[in-house]
Order: C-alpha cells, then structure tokens, then sequence
C-alpha cells in the first residue's frame, strides 16, 4: 500500500523534474525516451532511449544511484539523504550541477567542510562518464556523433566539416615543433 | 640531451652569478626561499584515467585564447601519430598552448590520453629563470608573462622542466613566448574556470583550490584501491604546480619527468638570481645582440623550410 503511493509520488517527482527538458514518452518501467538537451550547445540535443536501455541494463542501479521509492545506494549520498526531496528524485540533473566549477559549485563540491560534496561531477561529466564508461565495456557506441549530432557551431568550434582548415599544399609538414 | 644541456647551462649561470652574488641584495635570496605558492591559489586536478582523447579541451583553448586556427581538424585523431624527431609525442607551441598526447601502454585495454599545457608551478623555472622579471605568479594561481618586457633570450624556455613555453617567430621585430596562461584574463581572474576544464565533456578536469584538490585526489587514490598509482603528480614535483595528475599507468611510463625533485628548480639557480638587478642595468645591449643573432638564425631556418 505505501509502497505504491510511495512509487507514484517518485513518479510524478520524475515527471515534474525530467518534463523542462523536452519532450518524453512513457513505457511501464520509467520514460519511454528523455530529451537530454539542457547542456546542447555544439550538439543537438540527445534523444535517450531510456526503454531500450531499461531493456539492457540488468538493474536501474547500472545508471542511477537510486530509484523511485529506493534510498540511494552510494554510500557517500546515504549519509545525509537516506529519504527526502533528493532521494526521491532520479534525475540525473536534481544532484549533478550543470554549473559545474561555478563559484556556488565549487563552495559546495570544494570548500564547504560540512558537505561531502567533494568533488561531485558536474552534469556533463556524470552523463559521459556513466554513458561512455558503460558503452566502451559493452561494445556501445562511443563516437560523439553516435549520441549526438553537431551542429554548425559545433563544425566552427572543431574547425571541421566546412569550417576544415585547408589542406597543406607543401604537405610532409604535419609534425609538431 | 635536452636536460644535460640544460644543467650546464644553469651551471655556467651559477659560475657566472658567483662572482656577483656579492654584490647582489639579499632580498632576492630570501625571497628565493620556501614560498610553497600562494595559500589559495587555483589549480587543476587532471584525472588521465577519463581522458577519452576526444581534444575538445584543444578547442576551447583555440577558441578562448584566440590562436590562429590549427593545421588540422581538432576532430582528427592522425595528430596523436604525429611524432617529433626522436619519436616523441607532438607538443605545446605557440599555436597550440594544449596538445593531447596518445600512449599505447602495454597490458593496457585502451590507450592513455594525456593532455600537455603549463602547469602553472608554485615556484615557476620560467619566472626565476628570466632576467627582466616577464613572469609573474597570481594569487590565483596563474603563471601570467608579460611580453612587453621580454628581451626574447628564451632562456624560460631553457630553464622549464616541463618544455613549456614556446616562441612566436609571427613577428621578427616582436617575437614573444606563448603559452598556457590558465585563461587568466578571461577567466581566473573573474573566478571563472579554464575553457578547456568546462569544456571537456568527460569532466577529466577538476578545477578548485589547490589544496581542497589534493585531498580531493589523495581520496580518490584511497577510495578506489588499484584503480590508481599512489602519487599525485605535480603535489612536490618541483615543489609543488597548480596542475596536478592521477593515473593509473606509472608517470614514468607516459612521458613525465619524475625525477625533477622535489625543490623548486629556484634553489639551484638562487645565486644567480641575486645578480637580477644588476644584470637589469648591464645585460640588455647583450641581449641586443642575441636577440638579432637568432632571428638571424631563425630567419635561415625559415628559408630552410620554406624550399
Ligand atoms: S576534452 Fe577532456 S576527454 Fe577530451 S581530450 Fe581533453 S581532457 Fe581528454
Ligand atoms: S610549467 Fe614551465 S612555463 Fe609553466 S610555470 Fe612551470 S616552469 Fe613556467
Ligand atoms: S587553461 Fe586556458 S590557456 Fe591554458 S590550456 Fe586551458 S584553455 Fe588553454
């Protein structure tokens, strides 16, 4: 009986919180996909397929420290949010900052003695190290434009595409100093 | 080679700093003493275990620092087969002030990435080394050079134990040192962390204060037995960089020095330094000289490339 209540307040916790980034659909075990799209600058946005991966993974704690209606598991976080507002949100933006090393940040993951935020990744980092951790092991995609494409910004940024610096012409000059 | 042509060029400099030291004010000497860098200073903790190799951190510096754009894609990988003479890994120029270098280690499931730019040293080589006094160090923590002093001898260069610094050859009348500046003027200084450190998408940098950092780093190391080598790379290392490095391959495998010591190259060099003022007053029509000698030397060398 709590136990469902419990869940669907995690439920609508998640909905509240994912729902800002995009658009989403819904499969029985979670979002059916999420739009990971608040750090797009030289990619588009990432279409997550959270089904298919719902499918792969053996337990939702290959990607998220807890579930819905779970405490979390990593130690460190048990410490402090056993339950509560953060423990019962499982997304993944809610604990990892997407200001990461701004001044705010590092008080908190750095100076602050009565946190043990030491060091929390960022929200970038969290998503790339999870996602790109697990994909080399399993034989994942582990191209950026695997997950995401790149935009024309992003063509400048990397001096690719049609923003490519033109080929040498005396060529043989390709080593460093 | 490099490092013996470097110690006696340090040594000829204490031969010659000796004679004068007597004269020299002993202010220099003390403040040549054990500064350990600034209480809380900024750094960077480079965990080489995440690098993907991805140089989007090569991007960034590019673009923030506005170099000139680069011979090649920053999306093409054939720069990390790309070798110097003696088959060593490219390095830092005045073009590139951050290069990400490959190493296929073996026993190793992938390869190692490791990203090369100043490590903005406590107790700069570059800075006690220089004559006319073109470095200086921050509170922050940045290694900061100021061109409009530099007499172009390179002897920074010489004098960085971790080959650093690089020269500009664009303009022949002004040629200057470039190198990694830690974003200082666009963003240390305002707080803000370096454009490659945000822009890296596996967060293999961590900015923050160089001493909440290091615990950071010995807690890794402890938090994760095996997954690293017991050392923090650059905590003493020359008495201690602002940038600092976890890995899990030993540092001697993968291209660092580690046999700089633990003290500040400063010490060796100290008597030299005494001489500062009075070299202010006699060395500039020396380095007048030098200075024409190598762009003369430097003007051929580019004939030379350019047939
Ligand atoms: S951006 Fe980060 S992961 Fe990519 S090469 Fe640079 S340090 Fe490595
Ligand atoms: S790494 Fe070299 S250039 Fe950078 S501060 Fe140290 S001595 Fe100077
Ligand atoms: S700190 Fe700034 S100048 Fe130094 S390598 Fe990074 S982006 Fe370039």
């Amino acid at each position: 009986m709590g136990g469902r209540k419990k869940t669907l307040m995690g439920m609508a916790a998640l909905m509240l919180l994912t729902a800002p980034t995009g658009a989403q659909s819904w499969a029985a075990d979670g979002p059916g996909t999420v739009e990971l799209g608040s750090l797009a600058n030289h990619y588009s946005a990432v279409t997550f397929d959270h089904a298919m991966h719902v499918g792969v993974a053996t337990s939702c704690a290959d990607c998220h420290h807890h579930t819905t209606g779970l405490a979390p598991t990593d130690p460190n976080c048990v410490r402090c949010h056993k339950a509560g507002a953060q423990a019962q949100s499982v997304s993944c933006k809610d604990c990892h900052s997407d200001k990461r090393f701004s001044p705010e940040d590092l008080e908190k993951t750095g100076g602050n003695p009565q946190l043990y935020h030491k060091g929390k990744l960022g929200l970038k980092g969290a998503y790339h190290q999870k996602c790109l951790g697990c994909h080399t092991t399993m034989g994942g995609p582990t191209g950026c434009q695997d997950c995401h494409a790149r935009n024309d910004q992003g063509d400048a940024f990397f001096h690719s595409g049609k923003y490519a610096p033109a080929p040498k012409a005396s060529g043989g000059h390709g080593g460093g100093h | 080679m490099k490092k013996l042509h470097r110690r006696s060029f340090l040594k000829g400099g204490l031969a010659g700093g000796a004679a004068i030291a007597a004269v020299g004010t002993s202010k220099h000497a003390e403040a040549a003493g054990s500064f350990g860098g600034y209480p809380d200073s900024m750094g960077v903790l480079v965990d080489l275990t995440k690098c993907v190799g991805c140089r989007t951190c090569e991007a960034a510096c590019n673009k923030e620092q506005g170099l000139p754009a680069p011979d090649k894609s920053f999306d093409d990988p054939s720069v990390f087969e790309e070798k110097r003479e003696g088959g060593l890994p490219r390095r830092t120029t005045e073009k590139a002030y951050t290069v990400v270098q490959k190493y296929d280690v073996p026993g190793r499931e992938h390869p190692l990435f490791r990203k090369v730019q100043c490590n903005h040293c406590n107790e700069p080589a570059c800075l006690t080394s220089c004559f006319v006094n073109a470095y200086k160090k921050t509170p922050e923590g940045a290694v900061m050079y100021d061109h409009t002093v530099c007499v172009g001898c390179r002897t920074c260069m010489v004098a960085c134990p971790f080959y650093i610094p690089a020269y500009s050859y664009s303009s022949a009348i002004n040629p200057v040192v470039k190198k990694c500046i830690m974003c200082y003027d666009t963003r240390l200084k305002f707080g803000k962390p370096p454009a490659c450190v945000e822009a890296c998408p596996q967060e293999v940098m961590t900015f923050g204060k160089r001493k909440d950092l290091l615990k950071m780093a010995h807690q890794r190391i402890s938090d994760k037995p095996g997954a690293y080598v017991d050392h923090v790379y650059g905590e003493t290392e020359v008495g201690g960089t602002a940038w600092m490095y976890l890995s899990d391959v030993p540092f001697d495998k993968i291209g660092y020095d580690t046999h700089l010591g633990d003290q500040p190259i400063i010490s060796y060099v100290k008597e030299f330094l005494t001489i500062v003022p009075m070299v202010l007053t006699i060395w500039p029509a020396l380095f007048t000289g030098f200075h024409l000698l190598s762009n003369r030397k430097e003007a051929l060398k580019n004939e030379d490339t350019k047939s």
